[in-house]
């Protein structure tokens, strides 16, 4: 028996593959991206019976076609690496649509080992299957196993281990003994050789193509899978391993042979089946009301509304006890600073500087936790991809599918993994234009400043001001789709085209790791950036032409800020504390918040204090509430981060492009906090 | 007629698809094909789909959709 023993995870998307994978592996995997391309790859390795198991999270795929870039990348991964074991997880709920990337990779000719996840939803429903009858038809080993609850994971890894080397188990029974009898009239009976036998005049064909193929290619170990895809007229097959098939077919057989599939899979799911009758009552009475044809967008804009009223309220109340903390944490530092009497320059760098920009954003950290808690809820029910269904018709509008606004809601929380989820739509011009306009969705970086300013300067109307900077930043968003629309556009590619899973109890375990994730995340940005951005805008700001200043004004900081702000005077942001603010904030958005903390030296500025301290300050530049809208309008426009420009070059691939967007953005925020400024100053003054 | 104009609630049996290669593939892939069985679930006003197909559900665009011809059980 091999001691390192390299197994492929492979099911569709929705199936758990992924609970799965993680329970396996647990924190300890690697993630890449396969070579040249953006889709990702992940590994994990571990021990198990005195065995090595190597696993490969492959991509979320409904079949092995060469259409799309998944199945690609699997189909050869399969066929080419060293994969020993191919374990094949499948959504028993689901086992009909499942099963026909089952049938194909029995094909392959590598050791296939059948994953049955989420018994428990089959159970719920009072279904059954027949698991003695399944592997008899299929030939190969089925394990029930529930990812969620983590049964069934060590059966599953020991019958990896011992079923390395079996292709079909040979006590294959495809049909009742009677009408095997009869199948036996044709001239090959591969009944007992493959689970899945085509009609007798395409099994003729793919003898005479697999004869061909051994002639002229001898080294192809398992030419029915090729004559199969020759016969399907599959373009990379054609390209790889041509033949002369002229006498043999002149037509595709990829229709039929679909079709003879389905038809397979229609006898198994008949005798395997037991109380098919009772399935998903649930998911539709559920969808009913949620996809509604009058309801399901207000449903939808209520469940937001309730998520961001989450976010501030029960969020801001938390945020509370960490600002106490806080304060009290920065008087012992400097308590601690005096007593051993540090130099004034240590003592500013690390309470001015550090604490105060780095500590601030940490008071943060539970409105995002909360955030994110509740787009992971959104996400793992299943109601993320009834949300493209709702929002197809206003997208189609912007000539857009419905599937662009996925990575948009998903924008609320990091542009970053946003713009990486546009790897879902198919068509390019769709994802170019997705990715311009989904960093004006506001993410949860610009909260505090939101939090902060609307606070300081609007009073009782703070969250309405709050909630308002969304809306700007969807109608920008919709605005700059509108107006890119491509009108001789009909491109069927961009239609919607989205599986919507059955409704589930969202798994406490994935919410728990994508939760905190990005809490983890956000705590190593304020470790990293924010901390960095913190110090260098505290240097900068410390000194000047003349060494160390004692006056901010004369310092590097100021003359930048200067310099820059005739630009910005027309949205009333010419104070150069501002500038600079606004200029530290591309490292990440949350420094602009830490960055007014370091400027005017305000140890607490989330606390009722610090805030009053704050306003006052601004006060003396002219800086009234106007500017502070137009300041937040701002923000929420401009270049979300350094993060956000690295993932759009990483995924456009493009200097030229990546440097468009941030131009277009800049000019975006300008143009907006402008009108907003300019339109407010009319009615102020 | 075509899947667009189907009654909510009705089952139907796919004809013929009228699209290129490409999306043919991923419906295919999706359990949509010549001759299948397909319950409408539900149908929005600008005329995208909800449809139980093979014990999934899949929703879909008009532009695709229009694209496909479908006849009634009774």
């Amino acid at each position: 028996m091999k001691k390192d023993i390299q197994v492929g995870f492979v099911g569709n998307p929705n199936c758990g593959k992924t609970t799965l994978f993680n329970a396996y592996t647990g924190a300890n995997l690697k993630v890449a991206n396969w070579p040249g391309v953006t889709v990702e790859k992940k590994e994990g390795a571990f021990k198990n019976h005195d065995a090595r198991f190597k696993l490969v999270d492959l991509p979320g795929i409904y079949s092995l076609t060469s259409y799309t870039l998944e199945e690609k990348l699997t189909r050869e991964y399969i066929l080419e690496s060293n994969v020993d074991v191919i374990v094949n997880i499948v959504d028993a709920s689901s086992l009909e649509r499942n099963l026909y990337l089952t049938l194909q990779l029995l094909e392959l000719g590598k050791p296939v080992i059948l994953a049955l996840n989420m018994m428990d939803i089959v159970e719920e429903r009072g279904m059954e299957i027949d698991l003695h009858r399944l592997p008899e038809m299929l030939g190969i080993p089925v394990i029930p196993v529930s990812a969620r609850k983590r049964t069934g994971l060590d059966i599953l890894m020991h019958t990896v281990a011992h079923h390395q080397d079996k292709y079909i188990d040979k006590n294959l029974e495809h049909h009742h003994v009677k009408q095997k009898q009869q199948l036996k009239s044709h001239k090959h009976e591969h009944h007992l050789d493959y689970p899945i036998v085509y009609s007798d005049d395409i099994e003729d064909k793919i003898d005479d193509v697999c004869d061909l193929l051994q002639t002229k290619y001898p080294d192809i170990k398992n030419s029915r899978w090729y004559a199969i895809k020759l016969l399907e007229m599959d373009e990379t097959v054609l390209q790889k391993y041509p033949i002369d098939s002229k006498d043999i077919f002149t037509r595709s057989y990829e229709g039929d042979i679909i079709h003879q599939k389905y038809d397979f899979i229609e006898e198994i799911i008949e005798e395997v089946l037991v109380n098919k009758s009772n399935k998903a009552a649930l998911t539709d009475k559920v969808d009913k009301i949620l996809t509604h044809r009058y309801l399901g967008l207000p449903i939808f804009l209520g469940i937001m509304a309730l998520v961001f009223l989450f976010t501030f309220q029960v969020g801001g109340f938390i945020k509370v006890g960490f600002e106490i903390f806080l304060g009290e944490f920065s008087k012992g530092v400097l308590d601690l600073l005096t007593s051993i009497h540090a130099g004034a320059f240590i003592t500013s760098l690390i309470v001015d500087g550090i604490i105060a920009g780095v500590g601030g954003i940490l008071t943060f950290l539970p409105n995002i936790f909360i955030l994110f808690l509740a787009l992971a809820y959104l996400e793992d029910s299943g109601y993320m991809a009834r949300v493209a269904y709702i929002m197809d018709g206003i997208m189609s509008k912007l000539g857009l599918t419905g599937r662009a606004f996925i990575p948009m809601l998903l924008g609320f929380g990091c542009t970053v993994p946003a713009i990486m989820a546009t790897r879902g739509l198919e068509n390019i011009h769709d994802r170019r234009k997705t990715i311009l306009i989904t960093p004006f969705m506001s993410c949860s970086a610009r909260l505090p400043i939101y939090v902060l300013f609307s606070q300081m300067f609007f009073g009782k109307m703070a969250m309405l001001v709050a909630y308002s900077m969304y809306l700007i930043g969807i109608i920008v968003a919709i605005t700059i789709a509108f107006i890119m629309k491509d009108k001789s556009n009909k491109n069927l590619s961009n239609s919607l085209l989205i599986e919507l899973p059955e409704y589930k109890t969202p798994n406490q375990w994935t919410i728990l790791i994508y939760v905190w994730d990005k809490v983890k995340e956000y705590l190593s940005k304020a470790g990293t950036t924010i901390f960095a951005a913190s110090v260098i805008i505290w240097f900068i700001l410390n000194f000047g032409p003349t060494g160390m200043v004692d006056d901010m004004s004369k310092s590097f900081g100021a003359i930048l800020g200067k310099t820059i702000a005739p630009v910005l005077a027309p949205a009333g942001l010419d104070a150069w504390q501002v500038v600079v603010a606004l200029i530290s904030g591309v490292a990440a958005k949350e420094v602009v918040v830490s960055s007014f903390s370091v400027l005017f030296q305000i140890g607490n500025i989330t606390s009722p204090h610090g805030m009053a301290t704050l306003t006052e300050a601004l006060g003396q530049y002219g800086f009234g509430a106007l500017n502070a809208y137009s300041l937040m309008v701002f923000s929420l426009l401009y270049i979300p981060c350094a993060a956000t420009i690295g993932v759009i070059q990483r995924e456009m691939r493009s200097i030229r492009w990546t440097l468009f967007s941030i131009v277009f953005q800049l000019g975006v925020a300008l143009l907006v906090s402008t009108l907003v400024y300019q339109i407010g100053s009319l009615f102020i003054h | 007629m075509t899947l667009n104009n189907g009654t909510i609630g009705k089952t139907y049996i796919v004809e013929s698809l009228h699209l290129d290669r490409a999306i043919m593939g991923r419906l295919e892939a999706l359990g949509l094909t010549n001759g299948t069985d397909i319950k409408i679930l539900n149908r929005n006003r600008e005329g995208s789909i909800i449809l139980m197909v093979r014990g999934s559900r899949l929703a879909i665009g008009k532009a695709i959709s229009q694209a496909i011809n479908m006849k009634g059980v009774e």
